[in-house]
């Protein structure tokens, strides 16, 4: 099979998974307790029975499901998944606006984590019982057992008392200066305690990841073929080694990115970071479920979209599983 | 000849049973998250019969510091209502909702993974797709929706937690049944007639039924956190005092009680490092190749 046919499988099968949370979406509707239009409209009390009649036109409520769902399908492919009624704009923009800060926070997370849980994974395997091993244990054992809002809180409390150099709320500082240059630093600044927060659970796994990897791999063959022709420990670790240990860790990070981005809600709501997580929060407070619905759409959308990339990416870097289906 | 005694002819035989629960005890990991949970139990369980305060009542003035008043020994929260009382009364619902979230979750993904692992072909192809797209859905992202459209009760969120959390077991149990089908003891069922219920359930899944233990411990303590983050985020049971209500309702005043959230996220944090060192303990017993390390 060409690599271009496995590419158009793959884009047609994201392009399905796509058209199956919009569906989820329309069900969720449905589903929910009460009047579909009313569910649209929110509780807020104040849809009057014109603005519900309004909706119902709108969405063809008055239809047959079938006939419902293929126009909530047209509409949603071009673009128009709805209006929210407490923010009064069209959810597609309020989505748009709050997407890029979600994205930022999450892959600065994951790269830190892949990044440094690799590292510290290596310097770990070279003495599998010295301390950055037993640090690497203790750390992904906290991880994973804390509660990521409250590692946040905690580091706030922590950065807010005794070291105070990082904003621990917002994504920039409005009276600081306007060019590009100030501003991105001033993002960055503000990036650091959110990211860390996100970032530390996975890095203590990666590091645990390619620490195994890295046991296994120093063990074999190839590696004692390596250094009986002569090569250095940094070529031996570095050229050969590592190569194939970080391939599990990117495996896992592709498949892991939908729990990160769970996890940034909570992050984003610790650190008022205006992403995605905390349009999700408040518009929940207001029971705005078209934003709501819209959120959850494109927070799926991201994690196909995460993982047809690691996909793609995958079958150039490792040519072994290049043309499988 | 003559038999010298009773002993040399006994051939010591344990069941496999006895034989994790001796590797279990002799894991001081396993032994410590037992004891972690067993202490965490008996401070909310027993604790309401010592600690007599309503968690609801406002005592005290509003952020009182620990320490500070005698009969206060956490402080209290934002209202004025006891801390201490909070941990004691908010442990059950967050252990209660863990248990129920974790066996639904358990028993979807066991029921999803066995039957894709069993019939493979279509059967297989159609539930993995299925599990995909759960895979694809942001899980807390769901379970806020979910809980939202419906009302908040211990329940809803319960099953809410278990709707979303379930494949990473079907996938665990589908690769259990897809090693075990084709084993010797598998064909010898079915070459004596047994129908395909009794293979899945009889034959296979006692088999496969190590690493899902493993991994219904670890599932529990996930659906801890996950209770934690919906109560934080309130969306949990309005009318039950939780831990990660409490953190929740700390947030605003996180720099004026530091106490209002520490002590119910430690709470989150022990518990469900219990859960996970349990989890850690069982994966060394039911590996004996693992334990000789």
């Amino acid at each position: 099979m060409s690599i271009l046919l496995v590419i158009f499988r793959r884009l047609v099968h994201a392009f399905l998974l796509i058209l199956a949370v919009l569906v989820l979406n329309f069900l969720l509707i449905h589903i929910a307790p009460g009047d579909p239009a009313e569910v649209i409209a929110g509780e807020m009390g104040g849809a009057t029975e014109e603005m519900l009649a309004q909706i119902r036109t709108a969405y063809g409520l008055d239809q047959p499901v079938i006939v419902q769902l293929g126009t909530y399908l047209g509409k949603a492919l071009q673009g128009d998944l709805g209006q929210s009624f407490f923010y009064n704009a069209p959810v597609l923009e309020l989505v748009s606006g709050r997407i890029g800060a979600t994205i930022l926070l999450v892959m600065t997370a994951l790269l830190f984590a892949i990044f440094v849980g690799t590292l510290l994974g290596v310097i770990a395997s070279h003495k599998p019982k010295g301390i950055v091993s037993g640090l690497v244990t203790l750390v992904s054992v906290i991880g994973y057992s804390a509660p990521i809002f409250w590692t946040g809180m905690m580091l706030v409390i922590l950065f807010a008392w005794s070291i105070p150099i990082f904003p621990i709320s917002g994504m920039y500082d409005i009276t600081k200066g306007d060019d590009l240059w100030t501003r991105a630093l001033d993002i960055l600044h503000h990036l650091v305690l959110p990211a860390l927060t996100l970032g530390i659970v996975y890095l203590a796994q990666y590091a645990r990841l390619s620490r195994a990897s890295m046991l296994e791999i120093l063990g074999s063959d190839y590696i004692r073929t390596a250094r009986a022709k002569g090569a250095s420990e940094i070529s031996v670790y570095g050229r050969h080694a590592l190569r194939n240990a970080i391939l599990p860790v990117v495996t896992i990070a592709g498949l892991q990115f939908g729990s990160v981005v769970s996890g940034a809600v909570l992050v984003e709501t610790v650190f008022s970071w205006p992403g995605l997580g905390t349009l999700a929060f408040d518009s929940i407070l207001a029971r705005d479920y078209p934003t709501v619905l819209g959120i959850l759409f494109f927070s799926s959308l991201l994690v196909i979209v995460a993982n047809l990339l690691t996909d793609l990416v995958y079958r150039l870097v490792d040519p072994r599983i290049r043309m499988e289906g | 000849m003559t038999v010298t005694s009773d002993q040399n002819l006994h051939i010591s035989s344990q069941s496999p049973l006895k034989e994790v629960a001796r590797a279990f005890r002799q894991s001081w990991a396993g032994m410590l998250g037992l004891v972690l949970l067993f202490l965490v139990c008996v401070f909310c369980l027993a604790g309401p019969f010592i600690y007599m305060v309503d968690p609801f009542e406002v005592i005290w003035a509003p952020l009182t510091p620990p320490g500070e008043v005698a009969n206060v020994p956490l402080g209290t929260d934002y209202l004025g209502r006891d801390i201490l009382a909070g941990l004691i009364h908010g442990g059950a619902s967050t252990l209660f909702v863990g248990l129920v979230a974790g066996v639904l979750t358990m028993t979807i993904g066991i029921l999803v993974g066995s039957i894709a692992g069993y019939y493979g072909g279509m059967v297989d192809e159609a539930l993995m797709r299925l599990t995909e797209f759960f895979q694809v859905l942001p899980a807390l992202l769901f379970a806020m929706v979910l809980v939202t459209l419906f009302t908040p009760s211990i329940y809803v969120v319960s099953i809410a937690i278990g709707i979303v959390s379930w494949p990473a077991t079907a996938r665990l149990t589908r690769a259990e049944f897809l090693r075990i089908r084709n084993l010797e003891y598998v064909n010898a069922a079915r070459s004596i007639g047994a129908r395909n219920n009794r293979i899945i359930w009889r034959v296979i899944l006692p088999n496969a039924l190590a690493p899902l233990i493993v991994s219904a411990t670890l599932t529990v303590g996930i659906a801890i956190l996950f209770e934690a983050g919906l109560s934080f985020l309130g969306l949990g049971d309005p009318n039950v005092f939780s831990w990660g209500m409490m953190i929740g309702a700390g947030r605003e005043y996180i720099l004026d009680g530091w106490w209002t959230i520490s002590f119910p996220g430690l709470m989150i944090f022990l518990t469900v490092l219990g859960f996970s060192l349990i989890g850690d303990g069982l994966n060394d017993a039911f590996n004996p190749k693992l334990r000789e390390r």
